[in-house]
């Protein structure tokens, strides 16, 4: 079988074990939606407050389709011997993690699909303002939170903790990275915390995107931002990645 | 012209820090046989084994499985072998048959994967959700994926630890039925009967060393597996017999002790444990090495 049937296939199968599992498809798309909804009646007839919580919504769906899902998987994989069994099989490294990749990207389309649609429907948001910025901005969340998931995994010690490591992560994330509000407004030392991070310039990208309109071209500094943390993420996920479980 | 062999082992070495777990391991394993590495826990089997699938680097030595260096997992090697792991997990939230479906198409030539579910006896759990098998299932269904690609040469390690009597005996007709269709099976076992029931030849492993390669029954794990019976005799004399029928012998110094109406004291019947069959057989061998 060619290597790109072999991606094919290990990819339709990562979409049907998925959605056989409650707890997975509940984070990934449940989760987000739940928090949309709740926050938009808080905000309701409030234009400027809605404007910001739906692509506040859309940065943390990114997260939780691709951090959150592979820090977790990862994990899980790893500790019940699966990667080990399938290191073992001719199934090529490359083809495995593509299909895994194409997974991931396949749930945050989805997800900010559904949120944007959920936005314009019942939230008065507008279609995007700029379709080509949003993609550019997806697509730079997804390879960013992607690989900061996976090197997260690295650093999680066995399948009880990932929760609790991925949680400790992923809330004050979103808390601070203004997908509640605008992280703009919010006291100095809390900023100055969120701006280092790559959520808010996600969530600032997509907000120009989604809503005000602003060209990719005034976005290039969040854009910049987010691209450092990739780097970072993919050089920590490659060195640290490991198919086997921990011995102690 | 001899056929080379399909795993050759030159003192393999290899060390985790200051731990020397395997210190200059030889054997070769011919093509269609079935070789056993014996040795109590500890010992380096895993070691070596997972060495020879690839999954660990060595610190020195010359290893060659199927013609390839398994340290660098040429994919042309991971084609032609099956692996049957110590203990891993697999997909919880697939079916039995989609599991095996799947890793079928992972392979160039695989096998039929309706056979392959009856030939490890998962028939009835076809369906079956991966997370919802028992123990002994999911073994079969390690047994199962190792199988689906059609392998030459398959890696069992320790297959059987953990079975209950009736499970042990099915997985070895499995393991006699692949040696039968001429595969080349290196299985690791810490149990003396499993050795001498389905290897060909059984290399002895303590402290990362082998100690004697042979039939198990020229290296002495037959006798030293031996059941040992001893009694008192009506005198008070100890006696001790070592058999490897032991139910015979029993018939025949019970019988022989009724018809008589004297007492047997202290009839025990002993299998000597692992311990002192390594040390009984491991003795004469380092004793060898430290003539050297």
């Amino acid at each position: 079988m060619s290597e790109a049937a072999l991606v094919w296939r290990q990819y339709r199968l990562e979409r049907r074990m998925f959605w056989r599992n409650p707890s997975a498809a509940f984070f990934n798309f449940a989760l987000p939606l739940i928090f949309l909804a709740l926050f938009g009646a808080v905000f309701s007839g409030n234009q400027d407050d809605l404007d910001v919580i739906v692509p506040g919504i859309a940065g943390m769906s990114i997260v939780s389709t691709t951090f959150v899902a592979l820090a977790m998987n990862t994990v899980a994989l790893r500790e019940q011997g699966i990667l080990k069994r399938l290191r073992g099989t001719p199934l090529p490294s490359g083809a495995y993690l593509s299909a895994v990749a194409m997974h991931a990207i396949t749930n945050t389309v989805v997800q900010v699909t559904l949120v944007t649609v959920v936005g314009r429907i019942f939230f008065g948001t507008g279609w995007p303002k700029d379709v080509p910025e949003l993609v550019v901005f997806v697509a730079a969340g997804v390879v960013c939170f992607a690989s900061l998931g996976v090197a997260l995994a690295h650093v999680i010690p066995n399948l009880d903790a990932a929760p609790a490591y991925t949680n400790a992560v992923f809330l004050p994330l979103i808390v601070l990275s203004g997908v509640f509000y605008d992280a703009g407004k919010a006291p100095t030392f809390l900023h100055d915390i969120a701006v280092a991070l790559p959520l808010t310039h996600l969530i600032d990208g997509l907000s120009s995107a989604m809503v005000t309109g602003e060209p990719l071209s005034d976005n290039l500094g969040h854009l910049a931002v987010i691209a450092v943390w990739a780097v970072l993420g993919i050089v920590l996920a490659v060195r640290g990645f490991s198919w086997e479980a921990r011995r102690d | 012209m001899s056929e080379p062999p399909a795993i050759l082992v030159r003192d393999l070495r290899k060390s985790y820090g200051d731990v020397d777990a395997v210190r200059g391991i030889d054997f070769d394993v011919a093509r269609g046989e079935v070789f056993g590495l014996l040795g109590p826990n500890g010992a380096g089997k895993t070691t070596t084994v997972e060495i020879l699938e690839g999954y660990r680097n060595r610190t020195g030595g010359i290893v060659s499985v199927l013609g390839h260096d398994p340290a660098g997992r040429p994919r042309a090697l991971r084609e032609r072998t099956g692996i049957v792991l110590q203990s891993s997990g697999m997909y919880r939230y697939l079916t039995v048959r989609e599991a095996i479906a799947h890793w079928a198409a992972l392979y160039p030539r695989s096998r039929d994967v309706e056979e392959v579910i009856e030939v490890v006896g998962l028939q009835d759990s076809a369906q079956v959700r991966v997370r919802r098998l028992s123990g002994g299932q999911a073994r079969r269904l390690d047994l199962a994926l190792a199988l689906v690609g059609d392998p030459e040469l398959v890696f069992l390690d320790e297959p059987t630890t953990g079975f209950d009597p009736e499970a042990r005996r099915a997985a070895w007709s499995t393991v006699r039925a692949l040696a039968d269709l001429g595969k080349t099976i290196l299985l690791t076992t810490h149990y003396l009967d499993e050795a001498q029931a389905l290897c060909d030849r059984v290399g002895i492993v303590k402290d990362g060393r082998i100690l004697a390669v042979g039939a198990p029954s020229e290296i002495g794990v037959d006798a030293a597996s031996r059941y040992r019976i001893a009694w008192r005799d009506e005198h008070g004399d100890t006696h001790v017999r070592e058999t490897d029928d032991p139910t015979a012998l029993l018939h025949q110094l019970t019988s022989g002790a009724l018809a008589r109406g004297v007492p047997l004291r202290d009839l025990s019947v002993t299998r000597p444990s692992l311990e002192d069959v390594y040390l009984e057989l491991t003795a004469e061998a380092e004793e060898e090495a430290g003539r050297v």
